[in-house]
């Protein structure tokens, strides 16, 4: 095993070099509660260890003009208690307040979480329908991604050598416009989604729906955006044919496996019935703003 | 391997150990501090029995590397008595038999107190959701639940100590 070393940098300049200047297989950390978790099993055995929590503003949340800026390594903890957060983003903040337990939620962040590029990450399909923009840092500067656009395949993402990420960017919600997120496991606490299903919708002063994005997570090797299931509830007040039609839509949608947490006509059904269920929820939320 | 040097505060008290990169801070705590209330159930956060607070945030030390500790506060369960005097929630445990074998008490008793420093209300259910990741092979949680209620109501002062 080669010797591992650890590193926390205090600035994103530092990081950069410690990253991008590994001879061999370097780790960015936020929480650790996965790449621990691997390192133990020795699934991962990295040469460095870079530790982020020690630069300025990546842990922590900042309300702007513009939005929310959540630092990448913020704990699931902290983005629970962040009250402008829970009102703008009930579902963003349902959704991360599900990854695993108390101890969990102490460290858990939202870079990890999408960086670990699990097809059932939790955090990941509610910040993608809320629009969720990932800002990269790199030895070529710093560039904007779409959330979706991070993780390419089940452990790998879009981000080079050297690069990490900074923060998430989340626009200032407009009038009438709210997300939610729900996930099916087989019990209540302590396990991973079967599917899990984000949904972010905006209606005008009566009701109907003027956008929406509709993201699954667990049906396929990573997040789907469901457009025709955003198409579906668009000019919609959620009666049952616009129901039915995004059902259809995120059943379509899907490319599962089969393992010992659903079947592939299980996890086919229920996104379905995710999807609906978690739509009233956002629909209801939106109405309510 | 060259060992790092973290400077840290453990139950309140300065403390300074020498630690490789990989070690956990369970072990840290363990092996090197030679504090062995925290257990290791399992070495991948699943279990609990390794509750610790970070600057006051409840975590599992098998997933915290001890260098991480550099500039931090540790809570273990070695700090929640004073003294010879048991912790109202190590009273209620004990008085309501919410352990067997005991060991997923000590990140149990951890947890507890975290929680009911941020929520000293809890609803049996706030506090089932909260201690979702402490396991017991043992008791079966009914006599944990009733010593976590029992032990709310008289930190909040609403029964006789
Ligand atoms: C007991 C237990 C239960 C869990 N339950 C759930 C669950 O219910 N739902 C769920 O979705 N997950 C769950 N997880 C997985 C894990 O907790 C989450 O994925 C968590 O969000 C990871 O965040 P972290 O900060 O701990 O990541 P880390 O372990 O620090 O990092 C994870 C990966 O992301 C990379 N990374 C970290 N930060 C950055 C960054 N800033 N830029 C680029 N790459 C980065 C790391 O290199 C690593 O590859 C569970 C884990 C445990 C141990
Ligand atoms: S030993 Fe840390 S959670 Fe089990
Ligand atoms: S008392 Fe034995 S594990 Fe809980």
């Amino acid at each position: 095993m080669p010797r591992l070393s650890y590193a926390a940098p205090t600035s994103v300049p530092d990081a950069i070099k410690l990253l991008a200047g590994a001879a061999g297989l370097a780790k960015v950390m936020s929480g650790g509660t996965d790449l621990l978790v691997q390192l133990r099993s020795g699934r991962t055995s990295p040469e460095l260890i870079v530790d982020t929590k020690k630069i300025p503003g990546i842990v922590g949340i900042r309300e702007t003009e513009s939005g929310f800026v959540i630092g990448a390594a913020t704990s699931g903890a902290e983005i629970g208690e962040h009250a402008g957060l829970c009102a703008a983003y009930p579902g963003i903040v349902e959704a991360t307040n599900l990854i695993g337990s108390t101890q969990v939620q102490g460290r858990a962040s939202l870079a990890g979480n999408l960086c670990n590029a699990s097809p059932a990450a939790d955090s990941v399909p509610a910040v993608i329908a809320s629009r969720g923009v990932a800002i990269v840092v790199g030895p070529n500067g710093q560039r904007s991604v779409p959330v979706e656009q991070i993780v390419t395949a089940p452990g790998r993402t879009s981000l080079a050598k050297g690069e990490f990420i900074l923060e998430f960017h989340l626009p200032k919600p407009k009038a009438h416009q709210s997300d939610a997120y729900l996930r099916f496991i087989p019990r209540t606490e302590m396990d991973i989604a079967v599917v899990g299903c984000g949904v972010s919708v905006t209606l005008d002063d009566n009701g109907v729906c003027i956008d929406a994005r509709v993201v699954l997570g667990a049906v396929a090797p990573t997040q789907v955006v469901v457009e025709a299931g955003a198409k579906a509830l668009i000019g919609s007040k959620l009666d049952e044919a616009a129901l039915a039609a995004l059902d259809a839509a995120a059943r379509a949608a899907c490319n599962p496996i089969n393992d010992k947490r659903g079947t592939i006509d299980f996890r086919v059904k229920v996104a379905g019935v995710m999807a609906r269920r978690t739509a009233a929820i956002a629909f209801e939320r939106a109405g309510a703003r | 391997m060259s060992k790092i040097h973290v400077t840290t505060t453990v139950n309140g008290e300065p403390a300074e150990f020498l630690c490789e990169p990989q070690e956990s801070m369970l072990d840290v705590l363990r092996d090197t501090l030679k504090l062995t209330g925290s257990k290791e159930g399992c070495g991948s956060g699943d279990c609990g029995a390794c509750s610790i607070t970070l600057d006051g945030r409840l975590v599992c030390s098998c997933l915290m590397l001890g260098v991480e500790a550099e500039g931090h506060s540790i809570g273990t369960i070695e700090g929640v008595a004073r003294g010879d005097e048991l912790h109202p929630i190590q009273r209620k445990f004990l008085e309501h038999a919410a352990l067997q074998c005991g060991f997923c008490t000590p990140g149990l008793i951890v947890a507890v107190k975290a929680l009911l420093e941020k929520n000293p209300n809890p609803t049996e259910t706030e506090a089932r959701f909260w201690i979702a990741g402490n396991l017991c092979r043992c008791t079966g949680y009914d006599k944990i639940l009733r010593a976590i209620m029992d032990a709310a109501a008289e930190l909040r002062g609403e029964v006789a100590a």
